[in-house]
């Protein structure tokens, strides 16, 4: 009796759980082809002069298209722009534009670039990602409030003609131009909506997909926008963005259906994945580098031969393959190989020697530099509380430590604001830190060697030689002089040793083998225009 | 009793703006702020978004803003989701937090009490024992173990149920919801399990229910009449502490469940130093505790004839 009275309660709760989970939105048309995307996290925002995040990218590339833009590998392709002529110097690029509209029907003209590139050259829309278009005349100093806004280096000459002038020859120009930090905006929804104009009801593209609908921390919906120029070419009708921070949780869904793609698998689960789903295991060469940061104005890293002999004490195989697994390979230079005008080749002088050796050798430039028992090297170690970093510290410690016992690391785990907060304030010894470019070219690694690149040179690495190489090669009109002299300013930068390179990223991505039209690359960008479902495919075929 | 709610109320709205304020100063007083970055912005820049927020006023004046706008129910943009305002980020994620919050406690008394009184009725029996054994593991087991095991077997293996997320056409869809509640309520179906059955044991052995039973009243009747009401006191005042168990419970189910409630706001928006959204989560968060505890005690009263509200 007392049972079947709870058994009652029960039932009422399960029933009630039922009549107030119904309801929500309508149905979206069956027959369209939908991708479920895990990315990450959640947008912080989806304003191009806002965003600061891969994960934004993936979304707002989706919906804008710059001059250029990205072909499914990834490398740099005409997007608004049909042709382009570039001025003896190569300080002075025409762009002329391909006949295009809003998702409204208003024509995309080079007056939409002007608007957009002053807006974000404006202190005032507080766009944290601007310094990316520093190549851009004068608008270094209209970020900083030196200049005037209308005398950056963009004109629009006619509705369809673009003329762009740089502060120096920019080979990587096109790369850098399929980054949404330059691509145009609509500038009549814009003055229309000012800072809401990025909502559902307001936006207007010149992308494939429109932004449909978005739900915070549960997804972004993206639909095909039918007036984008190159529309018969796209296959998939509808994308849903979920932001999966927890990876193991979002490597389920993909494992379950619920997921055609994640952009992220934890190392430790390659094995697991390898053997339960291997064609969805995805993985590339990325460019990027984790590196360690040393404070080079703290008179104990003051000296070359010290950062030297704790950059070569470091067991990077251990790390990439036993921490890190997935393919991480290890590194002894900061430009990752793959890098786009680059030859590459730079590496540190100790890095074929085995690690015992280097102990050793490590050891006596220490003793060399006057530490020793009675003068031991103490320093702190300060690492963020995410990801595999917490794995990595105590492997770098303990490898610190087998130099001598009188080197004495200390670890500290801070969180991620803290820790860069202290970066930026020069308050830090050794630091862990890494850096994924922006775009696909040297230079994009090689500024943060530069003296004016601090904050960002966290290590306060001074070494004008290293500037004036950098300076000039950006001066070098043919790419393979230019390409040479940035290897030799990286050589420089690589023995003086103010970061220690640690790994390579790799890109991991989790893909459904159903899903067609993915290439890995090396920025790892994969617009959906690209993609397709095999099921769907063959649905239509039949 | 009506007396005492208003008392109640009286107490409770100074102790919100207690905790808004401790919690206003304690995010300010934590190192690092939201803009900075892993990639610094330029300082003029940065100096135009610390100004658009006003967060270069000296600190008690942006306490004292804030709290003006506070009481107009501005709870301000959140200062690290860009295109979005608090209030937004909370009505789109409550609901969500909410059902899973309302479900799971229905869930968790419902069955805590069932199960325990089946346990005190057949004290020392099996049953009794698998009970408590069930309880004991139920209580040893945190959620982010069990969200992720639940959610292989149910999800993965079997196929009942999506392993994770909201349904984006649907939103909240049993099959979604199901996983996650059972999850958040396990540990305190233990919980209230245990105490039920401490608790009914007590009870059906005093003086009062023996007389009863002398009386000749049928075993129904003395237990429902009779027993229940006593023995479900100590849950009734377990039903707070309960309720805040529950709320950080989500904190982690929703991350193994990937769920968009307020939960995941909480912690991130704390490590991102996002101040307005951690200060409107909080102020939701201090409220419910509070409603609740005021909840648990008049239903206490109800059923407890020896208190008074005076």
């Amino acid at each position: 009796m007392i049972r079947t009275a709870f058994l009652k309660t029960v039932l009422v709760t399960a029933s009630a759980l039922a009549l107030a989970s119904c309801g929500g939105g309508s149905p979206v048309d069956s027959d369209n082809i939908i991708l479920h995307r895990g990315n990450t996290a959640e947008p912080l925002s989806l304003d191009p002069h806002k965003a600061s995040g891969t994960w934004e990218n993936h979304i707002i590339g989706d919906m804008f298209i710059g001059l250029f833009t990205e072909d499914a590998n990834g490398a740099p392709v005409p997007g608004m722009a049909e042709s382009w002529d570039v001025s003896e110097d190569g300080l002075t690029w025409t762009f002329h534009l391909r006949e295009a509209s809003w998702s409204d029907g208003v024509p995309v003209t080079a007056n939409d670039f002007v608007f957009a590139w002053r807006r974000i050259a404006a202190p005032e829309t507080g766009a944290q990602y601007v310094s990316l278009l520093y190549p851009i005349a004068g608008m270094e100093a209209a970020t900083r409030g030196e200049g005037p806004i209308d005398a950056i280096g963009v004109r629009a000459i006619d509705d369809r003609t673009l003329e762009v002038s740089l502060e120096n020859p920019a080979p990587y120009l096109p790369g850098l131009l399929t980054h949404y930090t330059s691509f145009p905006l609509p500038q009549h929804v814009v003055e229309q909506y000012g800072d809401e104009w990025v909502r559902p009801a307001n936006i207007q593209v010149n992308g494939a997909y429109r932004l449909e609908d978005w739900r915070t921390n549960n997804f972004v919906h993206l639909v095909r926008n039918t007036g984008f120029f190159d529309n018969d070419n796209v296959c998939i009708d509808d994308v849903y963005y979920y932001p999966t921070v927890d990876n193991s949780a979002a490597g389920r869904r993909v494992r379950n259906g619920e997921l055609h793609i994640n952009n992220n698998f934890p190392g430790q689960q390659l094995d697991f994945l390898n053997r339960e789903i291997p064609d969805y295991v995805r993985i590339a060469p990325y460019m990027g580098t984790i590196y360690f940061s040393m404070n080079t104005t703290l008179d104990i890293f003051s000296d070359p031969n010290v950062r030297n002999a704790l950059g070569m004490s470091i067991d990077r195989h251990f790390i990439a393959d036993e921490i890190l697994r997935a393919g991480f390979q290890p590194a002894y230079s900061l430009v990752p190989p793959g890098v786009a005008n680059y030859p590459g080749g730079v590496e540190a002088a100790w890095s074929d020697t085995p690690i015992e050796e280097r102990r050793a050798e490590a050891r006596a430039l220490l003793e060399a530099a006057g530490f020793g028992p009675d003068n031991p090297l103490r320093f702190e170690y300060t690492y963020r509380a995410t990801g595999d970093n917490p794995r990595i510290a105590p492997v770098v410690q303990n490898d610190w430590s087998a130099i001598a016992d009188w080197v004495q690391p200390e670890l500290i785990v801070n969180d991620t604001q803290i820790h860069y907060d202290n970066l930026r304030a020069n308050d830090f010894q050794i630091a862990d830190g890494g850096w994924i470019a922006d775009y696909n070219d040297a230079y994009n690694f090689l500024f943060l060697g530069e003296y004016r690149s601090v904050p960002m040179n966290y290590s306060r690495y001074n070494n004008p030689a290293y500037d004036e190489m950098v300076t000039a090669a950006n001066r070098e009109l043919d790419p393979v002089v230019r390409g040479d002299m940035m290897a030799q300013a990286e050589q420089m930068l690589v023995d003086d040793m103010p970061i220690i390179p640690i790994v390579y990223y790799v890109s991991k991505n989790l893909v459904n083998p159903d899903v067609v039209g993915w290439e890995d690359n090396i920025v790892d960008i994969h617009r959906t225009r690209y993609m397709c479902l095999s099921s769907a495919m063959e649905g239509a075929a039949e | 009793m009506f007396g005492f709610v208003i008392r109640r109320i009286g107490v409770a709205i100074p102790t919100i703006l207690v905790i808004i304020t401790v919690a206003f100063f304690m995010m300010r007083a934590a190192p690092g702020g939201p803009f900075d970055l892993e990639r610094p912005m330029p300082e003029e820049t940065r100096q135009t978004i610390l100004a658009n927020y006003g967060l270069d006023q000296p600190l008690w004046r942006q306490y004292v803003n804030y709290m003006g706008d506070l009481m107009q129910g501005d709870l301000g943009p959140s200062l690290k989701l860009r295109d979005k305002r608090v209030s937004e980020i909370i009505a789109e994620g409550f609901p969500v937090s909410a059902t899973i919050g309302i479900f799971s406690m229905a869930l968790a008394i419902a069955l805590g009490s069932l199960l325990g009184s089946i346990a005190a009725l057949r004290q020392n029996t099996s049953g009794d024992f698998s009970i408590m054994t069930f309880a004991m593991v139920g209580i040893s087991i945190p959620p982010f173990v069990m969200g992720p095991i639940l959610a292989l077997v149910f999800g993965l293996y079997l196929g009942w149920v999506p392993t994770g997320g909201l349904d984006p056409r649907y939103g909240m869809t049993p099959d979604r919801l199901i996983l996650p509640i059972i999850t958040l309520a396990l540990p305190q179906i233990a919980i209230i399990a245990r105490l039920m059955r401490a608790s009914m044991i007590e009870v059906i052995r005093s003086n009062y229910i023996r007389t009863a039973r002398a009386k000749g009243l049928s075993a129904t009747a003395v237990i429902f009449k009779h027993a229940l009401r006593s023995a479900i006191l100590p849950l009734v005042s377990y039903l707070g502490p309960a309720s805040a168990a529950v709320l950080s419970g989500s904190l982690v189910i929703e991350r193994v469940f990937q769920l968009p409630g307020i939960g995941k706001h909480f912690v991130d928006a704390a490590l991102q130093r996002d101040y307005t959204v951690v200060m409107g989560v909080v102020i939701i968060y201090a409220s419910l505790i509070i409603l609740l505890n005021l909840l648990a005690d008049l239903l206490y009263g109800v059923l407890n004839p020896k208190v008074k509200y005076d």
